[in-house]
């Protein structure tokens, strides 16, 4: 077990290794070979060459490619004080992991990103609870009522949210329950220490948003599970035992049809850690998504890169989290 | 035992005189292409301390019985009629909620396939101590020593500490011994076997059904086997249905059923039959065709299409439908051939080359 995990994390490191090899290639190296140097970006209208090829000094631009993504790198794993400011000569530090100094916010990306990701995890949690709890709800339900009311009408819910595009709902929400209803002042993120109240009010359509969308899918997918393992041949047994149905549906039927749900489910949140994109930017919630989404017109590189680390980051950590659990509830699958 | 059992009429009402009465069971599934009749009027008496042996193709109703009689087919699905009877007690009327109590208890059942129907994700003695503790109000620590003790019994090497194995930690005959165990746990009156020994191999095969006699004699449980193959009913059973198409086309006592039985259908299983024990003569004889849709029967006996005597009755075969008519004391048969000439025909032609 131990070993097994020891294992995988190498993987990982292998895996977010390889990640930042291509981004950093993608970012730093090819536009400089193709002449749009990033030093452009930092430099004011009309630079002089001179200006450019001293800014590209301080960013290290003009050493080799290797030493430079070995800087890179190195300052991730422990550091490292950049040479420039942006404009001239002069140090800052940059204490690991470092990703740099955003173009835009001179500031480190990881301190940005630190400070955006509260808000993209109270994003994450809440829909994940929402859609967890109602998917996995409606699917039960509706397998064990298959062909009754309770299925038709959860039939009705699945095709709706999985047809309907999460940016017209999220908008007609924003519509309906801000600007019509008035029930919630227009959005404005608060922290929850700050208060819970607001915190939740800024949140509740986001949550709505992905958790009712995702929910569908869910639904789904433990809908056909269940189907499939009340016809097993062990549930058979487990009612030819006389266990009371509640017993076979709770610790026989359940236990293995929801297995698989784990997977996935825990990729979706991974996933959702690096960024809800489209709905931080609906509902003007600042997070990781939303980050990203200003900084690639702004050509702000190193927060692009950073995130792009750090969402690789959650994918991969999610993975093993989710193999070692699945190891946990079925014992067939050995760790080796 | 004389009363044909085809026609309603002559079904026995009453109070049951065996511990198990099936009555005229009939078990159809309304599909889109039709009803598909699976169990057509079936009868049988099982008593404690005997064997039944159910033989029959796939699809000929066998599964289908043994589940009716615990109740586990889905009424939305299933339509059930005729009457069980279990130790005097009817249970086709009965809700699913009310044969809760007799399933695994009074009466419990070992499945074909042990790997597919032990849980995967829980121990066998988690499994065995639910499916005693269900029907028994002890502590876990006694349904465990219970557990260790039934897979003891079934011969399962090392008992108290396999207990907490998983069902993939098991190869396929000590499975079925965790099945048997599991199924005997509450000292059930009827076990029903359903193809107890198809998954496994020969040698397991003998010890398998070896350990359900020894346990039918400690217990005196009545046993209902189902099964394809014949060798096993000679082996364990006392008294044989062979079912064709959701009926039984002949019953008896084994020795009825292999030294003079009367239906072509059974000449056909014993034909099919490997022998080991005499001079092989040639290939098997397999009955030609498919077993018959069981929407669309085919007019007349069910078996006409596949039976190659048929010419020798004339056109009863192919329009009437015929009824299972006593022959002896315990012997029923259904069929066209008169009883003589059908037993000329076993005696004359068929015997010889088995």
């Amino acid at each position: 077990m131990v070993r097994y995990i020891i294992r995988r994390l190498l993987g990982a490191i292998a895996v977010l290794f390889i990640v930042s090899l291509v981004t950093f290639g993608l970012f730093m190296v090819v536009p400089v070979m193709t002449g749009a140097s990033p030093a452009y970006l930092y430099a004011g209208k009309n630079p002089t060459p001179e200006l450019i090829a001293n800014i590209e000094h301080g960013l290290g631009l003009d050493k080799p490619i290797p030493e430079q993504f070995y800087m890179y790198m190195k300052g991730i794993v422990a550091g490292r004080t950049d040479l420039t400011d942006g404009t001239a000569d002069g140090s800052r530090p940059c204490p690991a992991p470092c990703f740099g100094y955003s173009f835009r916010y001179q500031s480190p990306v990881w301190d940005i990103i630190k400070d955006r990701f509260p808000v993209t995890l109270s994003i994450t949690v809440g829909a994940a609870i929402i859609w967890l709890s109602v998917g996995i709800g409606v699917g039960v339900v509706s397998a064990l009522r298959r062909g009754g009311f309770a299925d038709r009408a959860s039939m009705v819910f699945i095709l709706l949210f999985l047809s309907l595009p999460s940016y017209l709902f999220a908008i007609l929400l924003l519509y309906v329950f801000v600007y019509g209803l008035k029930w919630l002042p227009p959005t404005n993120y608060v922290p929850l220490t700050e208060s819970p109240y607001k915190w939740f009010q800024a949140l509740i359509l986001a949550w709505i948003t992905i958790g009712f969308g995702s929910a569908a899918l869910y639904a789904r997918l433990t809908r056909a599970n269940m189907l499939e393992t009340m016809s097993e041949d062990y549930i058979r047994t487990a009612v030819a035992k006389g266990l009371p149905r509640k017993t076979v549906v709770r610790k026989h039927a359940m236990r293995a049809a929801l297995t698989p749900i784990l997977t996935i489910a825990g990729l979706d949140i991974a996933f959702l850690l690096g960024g809800a994109i489209f709905v931080e930017k609906v509902f003007s919630l600042p997070g990781l998504g939303l980050l990203f989404v200003e900084a690639i017109p702004k050509q702000d590189l190193p927060v692009i890169m950073g995130l792009t680390i750090v969402s690789s980051l959650f994918i991969v950590v999610a993975n093993i989290i989710v193999d070692v659990l699945y190891s946990a509830v079925d014992p067939r699958v050995r760790l080796s | 035992m004389t009363q044909t059992i085809d026609a309603s009429a002559s079904v026995p009402s009453g109070p049951p005189t065996s511990f198990l009465e099936v009555r005229d069971l009939r078990v159809a599934f309304p599909t889109d292409d039709g009803l598909v009749k699976s169990v057509d009027g079936l009868s049988f008496k099982v008593e404690r301390g005997k064997t039944m042996g159910i033989v029959g193709e796939s699809g000929s109703g066998k599964s289908v019985t043994s589940q009716a009689i615990l109740g586990l087919h889905n009424s939305t699905r299933a339509q059930v009629s005729g009457q069980i009877w279990l130790d005097g007690e009817e249970l086709v009327g009965k809700s699913s909620e009310e044969i809760r109590p007799l399933r695994g208890n009074k009466m419990a059942m070992i499945f074909q396939d042990p790997l597919s129907s032990l849980h995967p994700f829980y121990t066998i003695g988690d499994q065995i101590v639910e499916a005693y503790r269900v029907h028994n109000k002890v502590s876990k620590d006694v349904a465990k020593k219970r557990a260790v003790e039934m897979l003891d019994r079934v011969g399962i090497p090392n008992a108290g500490k396999r207990v907490d194995d998983y069902p993939h930690q098991f190869s396929g005959g000590m499975r079925q011994r965790v099945m048997i165990a599991m199924a005997l746990v509450c000292d059930p009156q009827l076990l029903i076997a359903d193809e107890p020994t198809t998954a496994l191999d020969v040698t397991v095969q003998a010890q398998i059904l070896d350990l359900m006699r020894d346990l039918q004699k400690e217990f005196n449980s009545a046993i209902i086997l189902i099964t394809h193959d014949l060798g096993v009913v000679a082996e364990i059973a006392d008294d044989v249905t062979v079912m064709y198409g959701g009926r039984a086309v002949e019953q008896g006592s084994v020795r009825d059923l292999f030294y003079s039985p009367q239906m072509p259908y059974t000449w056909g299983l014993l034909a099919s039959m490997p022998r080991l024990d005499r001079d092989r003569k040639g290939r098997l004889d397999p009955i030609p065709g498919n077993p018959p849709s069981l929407i669309n029967l085919p007019n007349g006996c069910v078996f006409s299409p596949r039976c190659v005597y048929r010419d020798r009755v004339g056109a009863a075969c192919v329009t009437d439908r015929p009824d299972l008519t006593p022959v002896s004391d315990t012997h029923r048969v259904r069929c066209h051939i008169p009883a003589e000439q059908s037993q000329r025909i076993w005696l004359d032609e068929l015997k010889p080359n088995l």
